[in-house]
C-alpha cells in the first residue's frame, strides 16, 4: 500500500513500558517484581463468587446491562455511598469498565478535546500522558508527594473550584494503605462530587487484576457523556467477572471495619511483605522510599551516564544478568522530568 | 460553605478503620455544578443507541424477546468447564499478555491458518479485544482519522456509522437493493450490490470499505464473485478492507464463507474480525479479534495498548481450549463451528414457515442467527403514535406492548436516505431455544385474534 496507514492519533503512543519489560522478563525468566499483579490467588469468596457465576444460568454468559451489571452497580452504590457520604445511584452515576485503565480511557474520551490543558502528577501512572495525547489535550506536569493528605487535598479541591476545572481521581489502590495513614476521597470534599471522576478497580480491590472490571463514579452529568463513549468503544464489559465483583462488594459491605473484612486483611498482609522488601534491599546497600500506600516500592540506584535513560539500562542488566524484573521510575516521568528520576527502579511487592 | 457534622451508621465500625470518611456529611450545592465543561466534540451527536432504547423495553419478563442478539441456548459444556478450571489457577487470575494471552493467540493463528491456507504469526498478526466490537473500535481508532472517507453498505451493524464518526471521518453509505420482479420465497441472495453503484462511492479520500459476512441483520453471504468486485475496488484505489465476520461459522447448506482476504492482492489491506462470542454461544464473554498483516495490526495494537491494555484472563484461556478441541475436529459433524449451524437451520427453517403461514414476508437468510421480515401485508395502522418515528420502530414498539414479542426495528441499521427503503422490515433472532420459539409461534399464530 502506498499511502500512509495508521491515524495520526497513533503517533508517539506507541512505545509502552509494559510491552518492552513484561517481555523481557518473559524471555529471561526472570523473578517478576516488575509488572503491578499479585502472584497470590484472589481471596477464596470471590474466586467462588467467580465460580459459582461460570456455572449459574445461560444469562452468565450472555450480554448483560452495557454500563454495567445490574447487582455489580447496585452493590457498588450501596457500598460507596457509605464511604463517599453521598447518595450514589447505581443507574446514573456509575459506569463499568473493562479495568480502571478504560475508565480513564473513557474519561478523557470524554471529557478532553483539542487544546484543553489537563494537570498530571508526576510520578504518574504512564498512560496517562499517552491518554491524554490521544485525546487531544496538553499535559501540565507537576510534582507531588503520593498519599495525599486531607490539606493537600483541600488545597486540590479549592483551585478545581476557583478554575472550575474537572478532578479525575484514579483510586485504584484505595484500600492499601499502611502505618495507619487514611485515603481520603477528593470526590467527598465540598463541592467536589459534581467535578471529580472517581476511578476503582475490582482487580486491585480483590487481587483479580486478570478479571479486568473497573469502573468510573462520578454524577450523572458526568457519567453520562462516558457512556457515549463506551456504547462506541466496547460497550459490554463480560458478565461473569462482573458478577462475581458484585458478590465481593456484598460480602464486604457486610463485614466492613471488621477484622474479616479483605479491605483489612490485604493492607495487614502486604504491609508485612512491604517491609520484608524493604529491608532485603537495605541489606544489599540500596535506598528503599517507605510506600505509605499501593503495591511499589522504588529504591535509590547510583547513577551514571549514557544514551537511554541510566535506570532503563539498570533494569535491563538487572532482567538479563541477575533474573530479577522491575521497572524504571523514569517511565512514570515526563519526558522533559524524566533524566532527573533515573536513579529510581521500581518493585512491586505484592 | 454547607458542611455538618454528622454521624452516620459507623458506630459499629472500630476508630482506627483507616478507609471511611464517614463522621461529615456533605451537602452539594447547586450553585456550584459545573458551568463550563460539556463533553468533547467527538462524542457530538453519538448519543442515540438503539440497543440503549430497546434493550430496555424488551427486559420485561413477560415479553418474548426476539430483539438483540443472543442466544438463550446454553453454551457448549466443554468452554465453561474450561473457564471453571481456568479460575482455579493462581496465575489465570491475573494480567496476562497484552495484545493477547498466548495459548489463545496461538490458537487463533492455527485455527485461521488452517482456513486461510496461510502461516499466521500468533504476536503479530493477531490481536485480542473486548469482542468484535472492540476490533472493530481499535481497527478505527488504528487506522481511520478526519478527512478520511469509509464505505458502509447497508443495512449495517449499528455501531459502524458512530464508530466512523467518532474517528473524525466521514461514513459513505450504500444499500443492498433487493433484484426486482416476483418470487415466491425471498432469501437474503436476492439483496445484492451494485458494481456501478459501488465504484462510484470510491474516491481518493476513501480509505476503507467495512464489509459484514455473513450480514447482519440481512443475513446475506458474499459469494465470491461479489467479493471480487469489492476486491478489484480496494486494489484499484488503495483502499483498505474492514471485514466483520463474527457469523462466520454460521452458515446454511448450498452456502460458503469465503474470507476476502484471502482473495489475491488482499491480505495486505484487510483486517478480519472474529469472535468468540458468536463462536460459542458466549456473547457475554466479550472477546474478539483482529487477524491481519503485522503493519496494519500494530496500530491496532498501538491503540489497545492506550485504551484497555489487556482482556480478562481466564476467559482467554478458555477460549483457547475451545478452539483447539475444534481445531482438531474441523470438517467433522462433532465441530462445534458446523454443529452450532446445523443446529440453527432447523430454527431459521420454522421460524420462517410459522411467519409465512401468519402472512408475513421473511427474508431467508443465508448466514448469521438473523432474520429480516417484510410487515407490510399486514397492514397495521399506527398513525396514532409518535409520527417523528419510522414505521418499523412504532410497530415494533406497538408489537412490544400489544402482542409481547421484541424484535428490532430495521432502519436502526441505515442512513436516513435509506429509511423507507428499510423501514417495512423488522429483525427478529432466533439463536432462541425451543421454548422461546414455541411461545413466539403462540403470538404470531394468534396475530388476527384480538
Amino acid at each position: 500500500m502506498a499511502r500512509r496507514l495508521h491515524a495520526s492519533r497513533t503517533e508517539g503512543v506507541d512505545k509502552n513500558v509494559w510491552v518492552e519489560f513484561t517481555k523481557l522478563a518473559a524471555d529471561y525468566k526472570a523473578v517478576n517484581l516488575g509488572q503491578g499483579f499479585p502472584d497470590f490467588s484472589p481471596p477464596k469468596f470471590v474466586q467462588e463468587a467467580f465460580c459459582s457465576a461460570v456455572s449459574g444460568g445461560p444469562l452468565m454468559h450472555q450480554y448483560t446491562r452495557a454500563f454495567g451489571h445490574p447487582p455489580l452497580v447496585k452493590n457498588m452504590a450501596k457500598f460507596f455511598s457509605r464511604v463517599v457520604g453521598h447518595e450514589i445511584d447505581p443507574f446514573e452515576d456509575i459506569l463499568v469498565t473493562v479495568g480502571a485503565y478504560q475508565a480513564l480511557f473513557s474519561a478523557f474520551q470524554a471529557l478532553i478535546d483539542e487544546g484543553d490543558e489537563v494537570i498530571i502528577v508526576e510520578p504518574f501512572f504512564d498512560c496517562y500522558q499517552p491518554m491524554v495525547k490521544m485525546a487531544g489535550g496538553k499535559a501540565v506536569y507537576v510534582p507531588l508527594r503520593p498519599v495525599y493528605k486531607t490539606e493537600e487535598l483541600q488545597m486540590i479541591a479549592d483551585l478545581c473550584i476557583k478554575h472550575d476545572m474537572l478532578c479525575i481521581s484514579d483510586e485504584v489502590y484505595e484500600w492499601l494503605t499502611y502505618d495507619g495513614a487514611k485515603h481520603v476521597k477528593i470526590a467527598s470534599l465540598p463541592g467536589m462530587w459534581e467535578r471529580t471522576i472517581t476511578i476503582g478497580s475490582g482487580g486491585k480491590t480483590f487481587s483479580a487484576t486478570g478479571w479486568k472490571v473497573g469502573w468510573a463514579i462520578s454524577s450523572g452529568h458526568i457519567i453520562k457523556h462516558m457512556k457515549i463513549i463506551h456504547q462506541n468503544t466496547v460497550y459490554h464489559c463480560a458478565t461473569a467477572a462482573q458478577e462475581a465483583v458484585a458478590q465481593g462488594f456484598e460480602r464486604e459491605y457486610e463485614v466492613f471495619g471488621t477484622p474479616e473484612s479483605y479491605f483489612k486483611q490485604l493492607p495487614a498482609m502486604l504491609q508485612h511483605k512491604r517491609n520484608k522488601l524493604a529491608s532485603c534491599l537495605q541489606s544489599v546497600g540500596l535506598q528503599p522510599i517507605m510506600p505509605e500506600g499501593g503495591y511499589f516500592m522504588i529504591a535509590d540506584i547510583s547513577s551514571s551516564t549514557g544514551e537511554e535513560l541510566y535506570d532503563f539500562r539498570f533494569v535491563k542488566w538487572l532482567t538479563k544478568e541477575k533474573g530479577l524484573a522491575t521497572i524504571p521510575v523514569s517511565a512514570f516521568y515526563s519526558p522533559e522530568h524524566g533524566k532527573e528520576f533515573d536513579k529510581y527502579i521500581r518493585f512491586c511487592f505484592v | 460553605m454547607n458542611t455538618a457534622r454528622h454521624v452516620l451508621n459507623c458506630s459499629k465500625f472500630a476508630r482506627h478503620s483507616a478507609n471511611i470518611n464517614c463522621t461529615r456529611k456533605f451537602y452539594t450545592s447547586q450553585h456550584l455544578k459545573m458551568s463550563r465543561h460539556t463533553h468533547s466534540k467527538r462524542i457530538e451527536g453519538l448519543d442515540k443507541n438503539v440497543w440503549v432504547a430497546f434493550t430496555s423495553l424488551a427486559a420485561d419478563p413477560s415479553v418474548v424477546n426476539l430483539g438483540q442478539g443472543f442466544p438463550d441456548i446454553p453454551p457448549p459444556s466443554y468452554v465453561k468447564e474450561a473457564l471453571a478450571k481456568a479460575a482455579c489457577v493462581d496465575r489465570m487470575n491475573q494480567y496476562t499478555r497484552g495484545f493477547g494471552h498466548p495459548s489463545l493467540v496461538k490458537a487463533l493463528s492455527q485455527v485461521y491458518g488452517k482456513v486461510c491456507g496461510r502461516q499466521i504469526d500468533p504476536l503479530k498478526e493477531v490481536l485480542v479485544t473486548v469482542g468484535g466490537y472492540g476490533s472493530l473500535f481499535s481497527t478505527m481508532q488504528g487506522l481511520v482519522e478526519e478527512g478520511d472517507e469509509v464505505i458502509i453498505i447497508e443495512p449495517f451493524f449499528d455501531c459502524y456509522v458512530p464508530m466512523v464518526r467518532m474517528a473524525g471521518a466521514k461514513p459513505v453509505l450504500i444499500p443492498l437493493r433487493l433484484k426486482p420482479g416476483k418470487r415466491q420465497t425471498i432469501t437474503s441472495a436476492d439483496w445484492f450490490l451494485d458494481p456501478d453503484e459501488l465504484s462510484s462511492k470510491f474516491n481518493s479520500k476513501t480509505k476503507a470499505i467495512i464489509i459484514n459476512t455473513p450480514n447482519n441483520p440481512i443475513g446475506k453471504v458474499f459469494t465470491r464473485d461479489e467479493l471480487q468486485v469489492i476486491a478489484d475496488l480496494c486494489i484499484k484505489h488503495d483502499t483498505l478492507c474492514f471485514s466483520d465476520e463474527v457469523y462466520e461459522w454460521l452458515i446454511y447448506r448450498g452456502h460458503h464463507h469465503i474470507k476476502i482476504a484471502t482473495l489475491p492482492g488482499m491480505w495486505d489491506r484487510t483486517i478480519t474480525i472474529g469472535s468468540a462470542g458468536k463462536t460459542f454461544s458466549v456473547t457475554g464473554w466479550k472477546l474478539g479479534w483482529s487477524v491481519g498483516p503485522e503493519h496494519l495490526i500494530k496500530h491496532l495494537q498501538t491503540v489497545m495498548q492506550n485504551t484497555l491494555y489487556t482482556c480478562p484472563t481466564p476467559l482467554q484461556e478458555a477460549v483457547a481450549q475451545g478452539l483447539l478441541l475444534n481445531f482438531e475436529l474441523m470438517g467433522q459433524s462433532e465441530c462445534y463451528f458446523s454443529s452450532l449451524a446445523e443446529e440453527l437451520e432447523g430454527k431459521r427453517d420454522r421460524m420462517a414457515a410459522i411467519l409465512q403461514e401468519v402472512g408475513m414476508t421473511p427474508v431467508i437468510p443465508e448466514g448469521g442467527y438473523f432474520m429480516l421480515v417484510d410487515v407490510t401485508s399486514l397492514n397495521q395502522d399506527l398513525s396514532h403514535m409518535d409520527d417523528d418515528e419510522a414505521y418499523d420502530y412504532k410497530f415494533v414498539k406497538w408489537m412490544i406492548k400489544e402482542k409481547k414479542l421484541a424484535a428490532i426495528p430495521v432502519t436502526a441499521f441505515v442512513g436516513d436516505e435509506s429509511k423507507k427503503q428499510f423501514e417495512k422490515y423488522i429483525r427478529l433472532c432466533f439463536i432462541k431455544q425451543d421454548s422461546t420459539l414455541d411461545a413466539a409461534e403462540e403470538i404470531l399464530k394468534n396475530w388476527s385474534k384480538i
